[in-house]
Order: C-alpha cells, then sequence, then structure tokens
C-alpha cells in the first residue's frame, strides 16, 4: 500500500498509479485506489457515457461520468469552504439517490469518511450512530429526514450543519444551521473560482489506505458497532468480485436497497466505480417493481425474501389465468424443472428436451421473466439467509442464473461467491479468489481476505475480540466445508450444540430445512447435551387444511387437525426427507431428527413464544413445553398437555389433548440423499 | 414542525346575501363570507345545514335567486362551471367523480383540458404543436404526481384503488387546472387516521408551495380546527358563526347547533 501511495503524489488520476492497492486491474476496470481517483479515471476514459440514472417525473433522467464529476466537485468545494477536514465525518440519510451516491464521493475528495445512516431508523437509534461516528455534517433526502434529525439536534453537539437535498416544504424552516445542497454547491463554484484545482489536488492526496466510510451494523444485541472500511478493503474486493463475473461497464444495476448497508455500497457504488456499470435509482420505494420491469437489469441482487414475494405472486396470478394458460404454464414450467438446471449450467440434455425448453422459452419463461423485470440478468446474487431451494432452483430453470454469495459487514461483503458452473441450493459456495477460510475448533468460520475491515470505530475491545493480530476475522456463523469444497453455514455459532456422541447439532439449519416444506410453519430442534435430535412441528394450517379436503378428511380445528394420524403421516415423510439430506453430509448425518411430535397449537409472538420478527424463543419454548421435551425423550408412545392460550380480545384460556408422539426413519451415513 | 405558513392577502371570493331555495325549500338564506387569498377556509355546519350547496354556488352549479358573488374583483349573479373553472377555481367532490377505467395519468391530465389549445385532430394524431403541448402537460401532471407520491399508482385504472388514493387522485386532477381557488367538499371522509393525516399534510402543502386559497368543507373537527385558518359555520342554511378556530370552538350557537340545546 505504502509503496503505490508516493507514486500517486505524482501523477494523480492516471493509469500508472494503477497498481496502487496492490494486484493487476482486471481487463476493464480502471485504475486508482481511492474513489474520487477511479471517478477521475471514468471520465477521462468515458466521461460522455451514462454513469447514473434516477427515474424522476416519469422518465429515466441520466447523468454522464462528467457530469458527475462535476458536481461532486462542487459538493466538495462547498464542503471545503464549510470546513470539512481530512478524517471528518458526514452522515448520509436518505433513499438511493444520485445526490446522495455523489455525497460519497465529495466526502472523500477531502479525504473525508462518509457515515450512511439507515432511512428508515427512528430518531433514537439516528442519534446514536451519528453522535457514536462524531459526525461535524449531515447530508439528508428530504424534510423528513431533517424533521427527525432536528429533533434529536440538543443530543448532537458535535454536528454541525444539515444540508437537504430536495427543499419541498423546508422553505419556512430557519435553522441557520440547515442549508439546501443546492447553496452549498453554490458556495462551492464561489469557492472553485478563486482555487481552481483545490479539490482535484486534495483528492490526490488520497490514499488506499485511508478510510472511506463506516457501515454501521444492525446489532441485533447491544448498540450498533461501527465497521471502519478503507478504500482499499472497498476497491480490492469489488475488483476482484466484478473479475470474477465479467462485470464491464455495459451492465445494468438497480440500486433500491438501503444505502446505509454495506451490499448497496458495495455493488451500487464500490463495483461500480471500478467497472464504470451504470446504477439507476428508483422513482421511489414503492415504484420498485415497476422500474425493475422497465430498466431490465444486467446484474441484480436481492435478499431471498423478495425472489420468494415474487415466486409467490407469480403463482397466485397464474391461479387467477384461464386454463389454457394454466396448463401451458404448469406443463412448461416442469420441463424447466427437468431441463432448465441442466441447460443453465451447461450439462448435456437429451435432445426433445431441449427442444421443448426452447418452445417453452418462446411461450411462458420468456414472457414471464420480461413481466419480472428478468430478461437482461447475466448475474443475480442473493445472500443473507436460508432461501428455499423450491425457490431458488425455479428462477434458475427459467434461465435466470441465480447465485449465493456470503459475506458480512466485516469482510466488505466478500467471502464466498458461487461460480456460475457449481450452484447448489444449500451452500454459499467456495472461497472466492483471495480469500482463505478456517474453520475453528468450536466450528466457527473465520476467514482472512483484501476486504477485512480496519477496525472498528472507537470499539478496539470489539475490534481485538473479532480480528486476530494476523487478520483473520471471526463471523460468529457455524460453517462446515462439504465434499466439494463449498462453505455451507448452518447456523449461528452460539446456538450450535453437541449431541452426547459429539456430532454437531445446529437446530436452526435443522428447523430451516424443515420449513421449506409448505405443510411445516414452524419447526424447534432440540439435541444439546442429548442423545439425539428430536423436534417440535407446527403445520400449515393453510397447506395441510388444503391438502386434508382434497383427501376427504374432515376436521374441526387446528388442535384436530395436528392430531391426524394422515397428517402424522405427511409430516414423517418430510422429516424423513430431511433425515436423508442430512445423511449426505458425515458432518450433520447424526442430527437426523428421530422422534417428533406435532404441536396441539401454533407458536405464537402473544403467547411469548416467538419474537415480533418470528423467530423462535428457545428459551421460553424449553420451559413451558418441558413435559414435551421428556416426553421425547423418555420413549412414551403420547403426552397429555394442558396448555394456557392468549385470545385477542384479551382472554385467556385452556387447551387439553393428548399429543402423539412417533419415530422418524433415519438413514445410513454417507448414503446419497434419496 | 409548524412552518410559517403565507399570510392572508386581499379578498379573493366575497359571498354576499346568497339566498337559495329548491321550491319551497330555503336551502341557503342571506349568507355572506369573504375567502382572502392563500387562505385556508372551512365551511363546516350539521347535515343538511346547506355546506355543499354553498360550494355548488361558487362553482357555478347552482345559480341562487338573490345575493352576488365577486371573485377577483368581479361581480357576478350567474356563470356557467366551465366559465368558473376557466377563471381558476377548482374542486374535488364529496362522492369522487373519477373516470374508473382510466389511469391516475390520464385522470390528472383531464384536469389540464381547459389548457388545451390544439384542435381535436391535431391532438388525435399528436402532430406538430400539439405534440410539444401534450409534452408540457405531461410535466406539469409528472410533478403533481411527485407532488402527491402516488408514482407508484401511475399507470394503474383508479377503479382499483383503494378510497383514500382515489381521493389523493381527484386532488391531483383539480390541481392540474392550477387553481387559484380550490374547492374541497369532504376530502377526508371515509378515511382512516393515516390516511386523514396524508390529506391534511397535501392540502397544507398546496396551499403552502402553490399558495392556492383552499376552501374546504369538512366535519371531521379535528382536522378542521388544527388546519384552518378561519371557519364559517352553516345550520339550516343560516349562517350562525364565523372566525378563527378558536372563537367558534367557544361560539355557544355553534356548541348549540352541534349537540343540540337542552330545555
Amino acid at each position: 500500500m505504502a509503496e503505490a501511495a508516493t507514486q500517486e503524489h505524482a501523477q494523480p488520476g492516471t493509469p500508472q498509479h494503477a497498481l496502487a492497492g496492490g494486484g493487476e486491474i482486471p481487463p476493464g476496470q480502471v485504475a486508482g485506489d481511492t474513489f474520487p481517483k477511479l471517478l477521475a479515471e471514468h471520465v477521462r476514459l468515458r466521461g460522455d457515457r451514462t454513469a447514473i440514472r434516477e427515474k424522476a417525473f416519469g422518465i429515466w433522467q441520466s447523468w454522464t461520468w462528467r457530469q458527475v464529476q462535476a458536481e461532486v466537485t462542487e459538493m466538495a468545494a462547498g464542503l471545503a469552504v464549510f470546513g470539512l477536514q481530512r478524517g471528518d465525518k458526514l452522515a448520509i440519510v436518505g433513499d438511493n439517490r444520485p445526490q446522495l451516491y455523489w455525497t460519497f464521493a465529495a466526502v472523500q475528495s477531502l479525504g473525508g469518511i462518509a457515515v450512511p445512516v439507515y432511512q428508515d431508523a427512528i430518531a433514537s437509534e439516528m442519534a446514536f450512530v451519528l453522535d457514536h461516528a462524531d459526525a461535524r455534517f449531515a447530508v439528508v433526502e428530504n424534510q423528513e429526514q431533517v424533521d427527525k434529525l432536528l429533533a434529536i439536534m440538543d443530543r448532537l453537539p458535535k454536528l454541525e450543519r444539515i444540508f437537504y437535498s430536495d427543499p419541498r416544504g423546508l422553505r419556512h424552516y430557519e435553522q441557520p444551521f440547515l442549508l439546501s445542497l443546492e447553496r452549498l454547491k453554490e458556495e462551492g463554484r464561489a469557492f472553485l473560482a478563486n482555487h481552481p484545482g483545490h479539490v482535484e489536488t486534495e483528492a490526490a492526496a488520497g490514499r488506499g489506505s485511508d478510510i472511506a466510510v463506516f457501515c454501521y451494523t444492525s446489532g441485533t444485541t447491544g448498540n450498533p458497532k461501527g465497521v471502519m472500511l478503507s478504500h482499499d478493503n472497498l476497491i480490492r474486493s469489488a475488483r476482484l468480485s466484478a473479475a470474477f463475473d465479467g462485470l464491464s461497464d455495459k451492465d445494468e444495476i438497480l440500486a433500491y436497497l438501503p444505502m446505509a448497508w454495506v451490499g448497496d455500497h458495495y455493488f451500487s457504488y464500490g463495483q461500480a466505480f471500478v467497472t464504470g456499470f451504470v446504477v439507476n435509482c428508483p422513482e421511489s420505494s414503492d415504484t420498485v417493481m415497476t422500474d425493475l420491469k422497465e430498466l431490465g437489469p444486467t446484474y441484480f441482487f436481492a435478499p431471498p425474501r423478495i425472489f420468494e414475494t415474487i415466486l409467490t405472486q407469480v403463482m397466485i396470478r397464474m391461479e387467477d389465468a384461464g386454463w389454457i394458460k394454466r396448463r401451458l404454464f404448469n406443463y412448461f414450467l416442469n420441463v424447466a424443472r427437468r431441463a432448465g438446471l441442466a441447460i443453465l449450467e451447461g450439462r448435456p440434455v437429451p435432445p426433445a428436451d431441449r427442444l421443448l425448453y426452447w418452445l417453452g422459452e418462446l411461450l411462458i419463461y420468456g414472457p414471464l421473466k420480461n413481466t419480472l423485470g428478468f430478461s437482461r440478468i447475466r448475474v443475480a446474487y442473493t445472500a443473507g439467509e436460508a432461501i428455499g431451494p423450491d425457490i431458488f432452483d425455479f428462477f434458475r430453470s427459467l434461465g435466470v442464473n441465480l447465485k449465493q454469495l456470503y459475506g458480512q459487514t466485516e469482510s466488505t461483503v466478500y467471502i464466498c461467491l458461487q461460480t456460475n458452473d457449481d450452484v447448489k441450493a444449500d451452500t454459499v459456495g467456495p472461497p472466492a479468489p483471495g480469500v482463505e477460510i478456517r474453520i475453528t475448533e468450536a466450528g466457527e468460520v473465520i476467514y482472512r481476505s483484501p476486504g477485512v475491515f480496519v477496525g472498528y470505530y472507537k470499539n478496539d475491545e470489539a475490534t481485538r475480540s473479532t480480528k486476530t493480530e494476523d487478520g483473520w476475522v471471526h463471523t460468529g456463523d457455524a460453517g462446515i466445508f462439504t465434499k466439494d469444497g463449498h462453505l455451507k453455514i448452518i447456523d449461528r455459532a452460539k446456538d450450535v450444540g453437541r449431541l452426547n456422541g459429539g456430532s454437531l447439532f445446529a437446530p436452526k439449519y435443522i428447523e430451516n430445512k424443515l420449513k421449506f416444506f409448505p405443510y411445516i410453519s414452524e419447526a424447534v430442534a432440540f439435541g444439546h447435551g442429548r442423545d439425539f435430535v428430536a423436534c417440535f412441528i407446527n403445520i400449515d394450517l393453510n397447506a395441510v387444511g388444503n391438502w386434508a379436503e382434497r383427501r376427504n378428511l374432515a376436521y374441526a380445528s387446528y388442535t384436530d387437525l395436528a392430531g391426524k394420524p394422515e397428517v402424522y403421516e405427511l409430516i414423517r415423510g418430510n422429516i424423513e426427507q430431511v433425515n436423508a439430506d442430512l445423511a449426505a453430509d458425515p458432518a450433520l448425518a447424526g442430527s437426523q431428527v428421530r422422534r417428533f411430535l406435532i404441536l396441539h397449537k401454533e407458536l405464537d409472538a402473544d403467547d411469548g413464544e416467538l419474537t415480533r420478527t418470528r423467530k423462535v424463543r428457545r428459551g421460553t419454548i424449553a420451559e413451558r413445553y418441558a413435559k414435551l421435551i421428556d416426553a421425547l425423550y423418555d420413549g412414551s408412545r403420547s403426552v397429555e398437555i394442558e396448555a394456557r392460550v392468549s385470545f385477542e380480545d384479551g382472554r385467556t384460556g385452556l387447551i387439553r389433548a393428548d399429543l402423539r408422539i412417533e419415530d422418524a426413519k433415519v438413514f445410513e451415513t454417507m448414503r446419497k440423499a434419496g | 414542525m409548524s412552518a410559517k405558513r403565507r399570510p392572508p392577502g386581499e379578498v379573493l371570493l366575497k359571498v354576499e346575501n346568497i339566498s337559495l331555495s329548491f321550491g319551497g325549500v330555503r336551502a341557503l338564506s342571506d349568507i355572506s363570507f369573504e375567502i382572502r387569498r392563500h387562505e385556508v377556509f372551512s365551511i363546516i355546519g350539521p347535515n343538511g345545514a346547506g355546506k355543499s350547496s354553498m360550494l355548488n354556488c361558487i362553482n357555478g352549479f347552482y345559480h341562487p335567486q338573490g345575493g352576488s358573488i365577486t371573485y377577483k374583483g368581479r361581480t357576478r349573479r350567474q356563470m356557467r362551471p366551465h366559465e368558473v373553472a376557466s377563471q381558476g377555481i377548482a374542486r374535488t367532490f364529496q362522492n369522487i367523480a373519477l373516470f374508473r377505467g382510466m389511469s391516475t395519468l390520464d385522470n390528472i391530465m383531464t384536469g389540464r383540458s381547459l389548457k388545451m389549445r390544439a384542435g381535436l385532430l391535431a391532438q388525435a394524431i399528436r402532430f406538430g404543436p400539439a405534440l410539444k403541448e401534450e409534452l408540457e402537460h405531461r410535466e406539469f401532471c409528472e410533478r403533481i404526481i411527485d407532488f402527491l407520491e402516488i408514482e407508484s399508482i401511475r399507470k394503474v385504472p383508479v377503479g382499483r384503488l383503494p378510497y383514500g388514493l382515489q381521493k389523493r387522485v381527484e386532488l391531483g386532477r383539480a390541481l392540474a387546472a392550477e387553481p387559484e381557488l380550490l374547492l374541497l367538499d369532504e376530502p377526508m371522509a371515509g378515511m382512516n387516521l393515516e390516511e386523514k393525516r396524508d390529506m391534511c399534510r397535501f392540502i397544507l402543502d398546496v396551499n403552502d408551495e402553490f399558495g392556492t386559497t383552499i376552501c374546504m368543507i369538512e366535519h371531521d373537527m379535528g382536522v378542521v380546527m388544527d388546519i384552518s385558518d378561519r371557519v364559517v359555520v352553516l345550520d339550516y342554511g343560516r349562517k350562525i358563526g364565523e372566525g378563527q378556530p378558536e372563537e367558534v370552538r367557544s361560539n355557544q350557537a355553534v356548541i348549540d347547533a352541534y349537540l343540540g340545546v337542552q330545555h
């Protein structure tokens, strides 16, 4: 890093300092070790090509790289007027807007640090982050954010000025520290008239090792932590991953995920500045799906929940379609299921299926992808949580190159990427180029990569406990490597236990696998410190109810349905499928589910059994249902239960039931899943 | 954040001694009030008090038998609705009057029809000046769509929208006519709390951004008292009170009209 820095001073903005930050520049990417330098390179190479678009007033408005640089320079000069010094922090709050993306580059031009903040954070969370980050300035989108900041101003003695992008509704605000971005740029223009070249000189003094952003982690426990990422972290990881997927300036991306999330920063800023692809900002958060369809991006990221919603919508709308369309859809969906994955991954396919798939593309898949805005996708990623294999394979079988990645804020996203020809629904792929991964004795995933964060801001203790001296970072995730070298994330490390036999027990992994079946709405697995794994099941009343009706199986209530022997048979089938899956993996084969029962009531947040975000509260359940858990392990065939339920109107009542406990078949280790 | 508002200006609309009857029914008798420029003015009163009739007189739909209406210095006895509209008065209706099969955008575009100069044929084939004109009008409507935050329903047929959004589209259509005086007939009727809050914000924003004078009929007293500069109270076709919200609130005649008089 240091050796390159001297060279930059001499020749800013020229390809000579290309190797700054180490490593070669992959073909098609521009040189530079900081974002302002990358920006200057783009202006030199493709100044008149579109850099960013925003849909406004019903039209996609675009800005070229040259225009972007002009905006960034004026904003930077304005910030210089208001006294932004090297190392100063500036908070950025709002939806994905070009002006806000430019703010990052403007701050970094002066050697400042940008701190994106979640735009939907409540005032007190925002106050914590702005105060902790020592933000002197804030650039916000609109009145909503201004109001939020004004409400917490008295708790932020270090915050000096707020700049806003959209003046609507703010005309009568008279706070002297509140100014529009237009005003900031005006000041900047006046300053530039007297100090031409000031911003360029400042930008040239920046180094790759400078901190570029603080990304605050959401922090499920305790306060959020400010992850310091350097230009090197972002640019090197972005270079490697962009080269991995062959991203170029011909690609298009829709920037719709929160700007404060490291992923959006990495895709819509990091990779965009490295490759020069076009970033598109939607009109508003409500129009994302329409904008997606109009735009047809070539590179796309969405969390599993979005793919799930899209699939559900497609299925619901097909239910309402005429029978010819429905028949066609179902027929070709079967063809896709049979041949789609193989065609996408370049494996051999019988000629008849290939022909049918081609016909399906013409009649069904093509128009469907067009409606969803997926026609042009070359690379799509999902990450964050487990994605159901059915959902994953649905999109892949239509020819959408959907893959998984694994990353976290501390790694600048970049840890594992799936390759185009080797994609699996239940792994996150092999370590990405330049990343080393190890699994500790305790089963925790640790890694070392060019994206490893500099440290947590003002929290050395946390930094020390997360990052070792020689750069290994603890993820807090438990994982295993599959035979073919893919990493499989199974649970949070702290939730992983051991069976008495010594084999690994990852409750969430098993529960997720069970919940992927439509008939199972919730599952709770037990096994830590026990001889084998057993579980509670909640059936999905809609799905199982429907299934029962089709079989003329009458039932009176959830409790009644849950106790039917036929339903037990159905669920047993699901569990045994999961067992077969687990058996295929030597590390997990020991945690096959041997006994199970179907609960007489749905686990409910009102009863304190789930959190409001529908996560299982293991402690509460273990306590409340201790008798049931004992019965699972003492060999009884049934157990009597009395449970208190809270009704919506506040009354409470008692439910009495006799619950059956049944066994499930387990499979030999190493046997391939049937 | 309550923002400082524009100060009220000169009298924009003056209603003098208006009387209106339908056969033997006296809907309005001898009503007088003034609305000043940039004001948010509310007409309230129990059911059947004559509020909608008053609004219909202002926009020329009803022709009062007695009295006069002076708008922007011009006194008139009778004027037809389209003449009123071209003078800069727009309105919304109690029971939404949109084209249900048309999209939000098209509905708002209809609000521009009085501003269109090109002939029917030229518009139909989008020829020459007509094309340029249509683009200008489209841009204006897009600004309204942005203002009312209804981008996501731009192309959705209005009939498929929930009630609260239809009300917003109707407001958009009225705004498309660039009115100086905007008549709103029960803009919050049938809305839930959140929709009401949004609507209040839009009404105040319209008033603030464009300086549009607002004359509104509304039953929700909380809303009326919160956002109005002045209020006039009607009961059985007579004016029983007028003034700032606090004055009206403590006016005994008004309290009696709303709560009934104890005997």
